[in-house]
């Protein structure tokens, strides 16, 4: 293929691509998982059926309100309708009554406030979005490498390769101050930077850390799955910018359609001559290689993540070397995750100066994707410029905290990161101001807590993921995360001292420092983190045995208010362990020393008289 | 010299470019303390105990691994401040929190590089409590003995296994906490393609790997009234036996060692060199016997028992190459049952023969079939140098007061040919000065000396070849140490790359002064001394200075010919000497 | 979690040995090859037994002990069939929070299998897994890559009766 022909296929896919009405389902993993392939089906048979000719049925990435999966949404006449919660059967009705009837259903609609919301752009969650690496998600149909160049595509790698040298590239690159979107938000274009000596005359490889890991975050297998081709494109600009002609793509396992929809993609490219040899009659050549992950998260971890490839257990080398001097089978590599590379096309296309200005001023360059898990009213992937505060997230894009709870806290980063406490709602996020709150973007995981969570048992549950994953290969992390969890441990049984407290701290301090990569670097973060901010939690827990939060079995009672209790016997009845003792309309006492704290006197009680202390 | 300036506590230095930290203060005279870390073989940088803290372009001091962390112009290095000595500190009271600290009885005591390190820091050996991992003592070995409960997961035995010898029969299974070294699907050692080489032992700073210990056997022989207990040396034992008892790495200790087992109470005490010269002699006959005869060829040596185990599970294509001469430990054992025990009118039932070797894959030779010429077994216990060493401190024995005595008649005997067999090449020299006799028909002016197949510039990478011309017969030669070598020399010769007659594999690297038997030296020593060297030197220095040179001067082996078996591989000294192979398979 | 040996009795089949083969080839002289390797063999056979990893080692010239190291080190891979109902459960932070632990315990109570093992009469497997991208449906489970979300622990028993 050559320039002038992408132009051709470009506005031929335009023109194909165009309908009086178009409808998309979405058909990421979330999408599929909430039942959209029957909604798909069902919309493709009414529109068969109905033997109409100008209505186009495609299935597209995910848009990012999973929790209001299925989405189907419909343009008709310019105007855009989001309808959620779709099924088979509600979807015939929005063929029959919207598409064919004219008429709108507002049930269908997502509502602010109870209102209605034709358009998902109109919502608040989206207003405060800019799209840029997600910018074709829940828009093209990833499985069509037309629609992506309907979309611009590929003509980012055709602009660098028939007008610019492998140093503009870097130069556009670094000038766009584009970091590192996986975790450690290194300067991206100062990384090629680092692996673009000798183009030419030595192999050099391009890698992908498409192993997204960390609980809670999946904004790269959203990519992967709405727009892989985005992916593609970036790591061949990245090949030409530092001189490889090999990549490698390393996927996790756990994201079957992920990895299908990047083989079919690179299946497509590779038909096209956008990947291979002499692209774009350039002499540049491009392969791309799929590897895939099986279940290790340390192989997030750069130099694990390679050391993965090579066909080995993915323990993690020292650095250096860096992988800019020896990376991938000891050749000079660079590695950025799926959603930095996503960032790069439209770098290219549109320059570093409009990316520099997509961010809140004072912040790091251009947008974020976070994904927005835990108690909030709105779960889903949000991109948002860097700088906009938690209290937009939370408040505003997240509608809040669900049943009437007060936000407790924020944590961001994963189990790499830290939490946010309600009192730094305001500040605006981007690398340095988490960094200086004690935090990290990390990659873009963002769960919200309530008051009815307890931080000492939110530090032992990423604890206990970090150390569950710890590849075992250095003594602090090995030993030192397993100590930390011990001791977590203790206090949440009800058994910790304020020595231990102090053992804790002194000891996360050490694995952070000592650790030999990455993950038992951060690894000590939430326990650091919620000590500094929460440390009267962790006193209730080992001082006064209490678990504020209401989470702790150990440290928790349960008891009957005499004044409440009916003598219904209710309670009594349904206590597994016999736990519960007293006679008809008297007030009923439970054992402490039998009950099991299972909360079934509490749920069965209907007078409120158990409660939980 | 690319030098590099660097600051170390203070003071400047100009060091080698790429140094790593830890090289650099050396070169400072500072010993920086490593666990894991082994030069060229296990860089990294997992124990993370040498942690410093440097400085670079002006940036705040940070923690780096000094094993691994390579020294850049005008970087600052501290390597003792709190900070580092309070992490390290934490380091060894994580790593104890999940080790069983029965030190007070453990082989390694003293010898320990924990224990070492934890008394100078000053552990609380409690400090962190909680769950500690608990492991099955894997005894199914004949040689080796390992104890899970001690590994602290320095991987060091693993890359003595895998890396330096390719073989990888161990290696880490599972991971996070439950990481532990293992065998396939968690097999015992005695279970798996092992060849018992022992390099794992001495690779290990602590006492999850070690021989098994078969003293108690010797001294419950010379206690009991009815043996007669006789042991016989290796010539790399008298070599290392001295570091010991804190001699220097290449001191000659063999009139102390003799002396020192005389006090023990052995009956006897007699030199393997002497079974070396007369395994020269088989060996170089069936050699010439295989060329003229059309016999099958390159004929490979067959002296070290960890590269004959490694031959019949790796290369069993190859068992038919193997010369048929038993080793000179198995030859001794079975010349005292049959020769000797006739000439002294002794039941061989009665005798008790004990081989002193730097070797722990002999523990295994000694139950091999085809070893028992006598119909008792040829060698009855096989105890390594650091099993010797022990047995002599047990038994009070002030081993550096000793003045020294000479070994037992009549085989006391061995030529420097001998001597030179506990080197990477010596078997092949010691073959080759006898050889080149018996073709030419005539004594040599001066005993032949072959540099070419000794160890070269200090390394035991690769193998080496040579060919010598001896009258009209142009002899063709391979050496190689170390199994990884073996199995390359072997590749090429499958290949067809490598066409020779005669083949000379010594499982160890560097030979057997580099046995799985000796003396225990720590990393700070391994990774800055060449210990190979060292101790060769005191064997081709035996060589230099010894009255006779080549195998055929040993008077004590023509005797041996003479009186019992008539003429090399002659149909008794095959009853006697020789033996068989087993195609074991992986 | 430590990787448990299988009790189940090897039932591999020419065929299986042949694609294996196949595999093995298919990348003969290819740049890290392990783990491909790995994880097709364990599409054929289901998992990774002693037989299957011999057939690798030997044709690979790769130490066992290096291939069992790599199988025990990814969660991924697994040296036990799965049971003929291959039930997951998602230990995502989303799911977490929304009580997955506790639906976990109720299906393990209720099949009567330990977390990470196979029933012994080779029916059902129980596993916990990492978070499987579907945040919005916590807490979620699997079983034979039918999704259920929202779960509740009083719907296990409902559930799991379709699998019986």
């Amino acid at each position: 293929m050559t320039t002038t022909e992408l132009n051709v296929a470009k506005a031929a896919a335009i023109e194909a691509g165009k309908a009086d009405v178009i409808v998309t389902v979405g058909m990421a993993t979330c999408g599929i998982a909430a039942g959209a392939a029957p909604v798909l089906e069902a919309m493709k048979k009414a529109v068969a059926e109905s033997g109409r000719t100008d209505i186009r049925v495609k299935q597209v990435g995910c848009i990012g309100i999973c929790q209001h999966e299925p989405v189907l949404e419909a343009y008709i006449g310019g105007e855009r309708f989001t309808y959620i919660n779709m099924t088979a059967e509600k979807a015939e009705r929005v063929f029959a009554e919207h598409i064919v009837g004219g008429q709108p259903i507002e049930e269908f609609m997502l509502k602010e406030k109870n209102i209605p919301v034709r358009n998902l752009m109109q919502t608040t969650f989206m207003k405060h979005q800019k799209r840029v690496a997600m910018r074709n998600c829940g828009n093209i149909d990833p499985e069509s490498i037309g629609e992506y160049i309907a979309s611009d595509g590929y003509a980012a790698l055709a602009k660098v390769l028939t007008s610019m040298t492998p140093d503009e590239v870097i130069s556009q690159v670094l000038d766009s101050g584009l970091r590192g979107r996986g975790g450690g938000g290194f300067p991206t274009g100062l990384k090629w930077k680092f692996a673009c000596s000798n183009r030419g005359q030595v192999k050099k490889y391009v890698a992908c850390n498409a192993d997204e890991g960390d609980p809670g975050a999946f904004m790269d297998r959203s990519v992967l799955e709405g727009d892989p081709h985005s992916v593609i494109e970036a790591m061949a600009i990245a090949g030409y910018a530092i001189g490889a002609d090999e990549g490698y793509i390393y996927v996790r396992a756990e994201y079957p359609t992920a990895i299908k929809r990047l083989e079919i993609a690179i299946d497509q490219a590779k038909k096209l001559g956008l990947l291979g040899n002499d692209i774009f009659g350039t002499g540049f050549n491009f392969d791309l290689k799929l590897r895939f992950g099986a279940g290790a998260f340390v192989c997030g971890e750069e130099t694990a993540l390679m050391t993965s490839i090579e066909g080995n257990r993915g323990e993690p080398r020292p650095r250096p070397p860096f992988p800019a001097v020896k990376g991938l089978f000891a050749q000079p590599t660079i590695l950025n995750n799926v959603e930095t590379y996503a960032n790069i096309a439209q770098i290219i296309l549109k320059g570093a100066d409009w990316y520099q200005s997509l961010q809140m001023p004072g912040c790091a360059a251009g947008t974020k994707v976070f994904a927005l898990t835990g108690k909030i009213t709105n779960t889903g992937l949000v991109e948002i410029p860097m700088g906009t505060t938690l209290r937009t997230i939370i408040e505003d894009i997240g509608g809040g905290v669900p049943n009437g709870k007060k936000f407790k806290a924020a944590q961001t980063g994963g189990p790499s990161g830290g939490c946010i406490p309600a009192s730094l709602i305001d500040t605006p996020i981007d690398y340095d101001n988490l960094a200086k709150i004690g935090s990290i973007i990390g990659s873009g995981g963002l769960i919200v807590m309530d008051e009815d969570t307890c931080m000492v048992d939110m530090a032992r549950f990423f604890l206990d993921f970090t150390v569950d994953e710890s590849c075992g290969k250095c003594t602090p992390c090995r030993v030192g995360t397993h100590r930390l969890l011990e001791i977590l441990d203790k206090i949440i049984a009800g058994n910790g001292t304020l020595e231990d407290l102090d053992r804790l701290e002194e000891l996360a301090t050490y694995v952070k420092s000592a650790s030999l990569c990455g993950l038992g670097q951060t690894a000590p973060n939430p326990v650091l983190s919620t000590l500094t901010r929460f440390r009267d939690e962790y006193v209730a827990h080992v001082v006064d045995k209490k678990c504020p939060a209401g989470v702790c079995k150990n440290l928790l009672r349960y008891r009957i208010l005499e004044d409440k209790c009916r003598g219904c016997t209710a309670c009594a009845r349904k206590c597994p362990v016999g736990a519960i003792s007293g006679t008809v309309k008297n007030p009923h006492r439970i054992d402490p020393s039998k009950c099991i704290k299972c909360g079934v006197c509490m749920a069965t009680c209907k007078f409120g008289a158990v409660v939980k202390e | 010299m690319d030098a590099v300036n660097v600051k170390i506590n203070g003071k400047d230095y100009a060091v080698r470019k790429g140094m790593t930290v830890l090289e650099a203060a050396r070169e400072a005279k500072i010993d920086i303390p490593t666990l894991c870390y082994l030069k060229d073989i296990n860089e990294i940088g997992a124990c993370r105990l040498c942690l410093v803290e440097v400085s670079e372009g002006g940036k705040p001091y940070r923690m780096v691994t000094a094993c691994v962390y390579p020294v850049s112009e005008g970087m600052s290095i501290l390597t003792n401040t709190p900070k580092i000595n309070a992490a390290r500190k934490t380091n060894l009271e994580l790593i104890l929190s999940n080790h069983e600290k029965k030190c007070l009885t453990c082989v390694r005591s003293t010898t320990c590089e924990l224990q070492k390190l934890c008394n100078e820091y000053g552990v609380d050996e409690d400090y962190f409590g909680g769950e500690r991992k608990h492991y099955e003592l894997d005894t199914s070995s004949p040689a080796i003995i390992r104890d899970n409960n001690k590994c602290i997961l320095c991987r060091r035995c693993v890359a003595a296994c895998k890396t330096m010898q390719g073989i990888g029969v161990i290696g880490a299974n599972d991971r996070g906490f439950d990481t532990h070294i293992g065998c396939a699907f968690e097999k015992d050692l005695g279970d798996v393609s092992c060849v018992n080489c022992g390099q794992c032992i001495v690779a290990c700073p602590v006492g999850a790997l070690y021989e098994r210990d078969d003293t108690d056997k010797v001294r419950e022989a010379i206690a009991d009234p009815s043996k007669k207990v006789y042991i016989c040396t290796a010539p790399s034992v008298r070599a290392q036996i001295g570091e010991c008892f804190g001699y220097a790495p290449g001191t000659d200790c063999e009139p102390q060692m003799v002396e020192a087992l005389k006090m023990l109470g052995f009956d006897g005490v007699f030199d393997m060199n002497l079974t070396a010269d007369l395994t020269i002699i088989e060996e170089a006959n069936e050699l010439i016997g295989r060329i003229q005869n059309g016999g099958k060829l390159p004929m490979i040596t067959s002296c070290s028992p960890g590269w004959i185990k490694y031959c019949e599970h790796y290369f069993p294509d190859f068992t038919d190459n193997l010369s048929t001469c038993k080793s000179p430990q198995q030859m001794f054992g079975a010349v005292m049952k049959t020769y000797f025990a006739e000439k002294e009118g002794i039941d061989p039932k009665d005798i008790f023969f004990v081989s002193a070797i730097p070797c722990t894959a002999k523990k295994f030779e000694v139950g091999r079939d085809g070893q028992s010429a006598s119909g008792y077994p040829d060698v009855d216990v096989a105890i390594t140098t650091r099993e010797v060493g022990r047995m002599i401190q047990k038994a009070g024995i002030d081993f550096r007061a000793l003045k020294g005595t000479e070994f037992d008649k009549p085989f006391d005997i061995g030529s420097g040919a001998g001597a030179i067999f506990g080197a990477t090449g010596g078997v092949m020299e010691a073959a080759l000065r006898y050889a080149a006799e018996i073709i030419l028909g005539k004594p040599l002016e001066k005993p032949l000396e072959t540099p070419e197949v000794r160890r070269q510039n200090g390394s035991d990478e690769g193998y080496r070849t040579a060919s010598y011309k001896v009258g009209d017969m142009e002899v063709r030669v391979a050496v190689a140490s170390g199994t990884k070598n073996a199995k390359q020399l072997l590749k090429d010769v499958e290949a067809g790359k490598l066409d020779v007659h005669f083949i000379e594999i010594m499982c160890c690297p560097g030979g057997c002064v580099n046995g799985g038997g000796q003396p225990y030296q720590p990393a700070s020593v391994r990774n800055t001394v060449d210990l190979r060297a060292l101790r060769a030197a005191v064997l081709y220095n035996d060589d230099r200075n010894c009255d006779i040179r080549e195998s055929q001067k040993n008077a004590a082996v023509m005797k041996l010919y003479d009186e019992y078996f008539g003429k090399p591989n002659s149909h008794k000294a095959h009853e006697v000497l020789h033996t068989h192979y087993v195609k074991r398979g992986l | 979690m430590k990787k448990k040996m299988t009790t189940v009795e090897f039932r591999g089949t020419p065929e299986q040995e042949a694609k294996l083969l196949e595999v093995i080839a298919k990348y003969d002289g290819v740049k890290g090859k392990m783990m491909p390797i790995l994880q097709e063999a364990q599409d054929i056979y289901g998992y990774l037994p002693i037989e299957v990893q011999k057939i690798i080692a030997e044709k690979t010239e790769t130490p066992l002990e290096e291939i069992y190291g790599i199988a025990t080190f990814y969660s991924q891979f697994k040296l036990n069939p799965n049971g003929e109902y291959s039930v997951a459960v998602c230990l995502g932070t989303a799911c977490y929070v929304k009580g997955s632990a506790g639906v976990l315990e109720e299906i393990s109570k209720e099949l009567g299998v330990e977390v990470g093992s196979t029933s012994s009469d080779g029916k059902y497997s129980l596993e916990a897994t990492r978070c499987i991208g579907a945040c919005g449906l916590a807490p979620v489970m699997t079983i034979n890559g039918d999704v259920y979300g929202r779960m509740t622990k009083d719907q296990v028993k409902g559930i799991l009766a379709k699998y019986r």
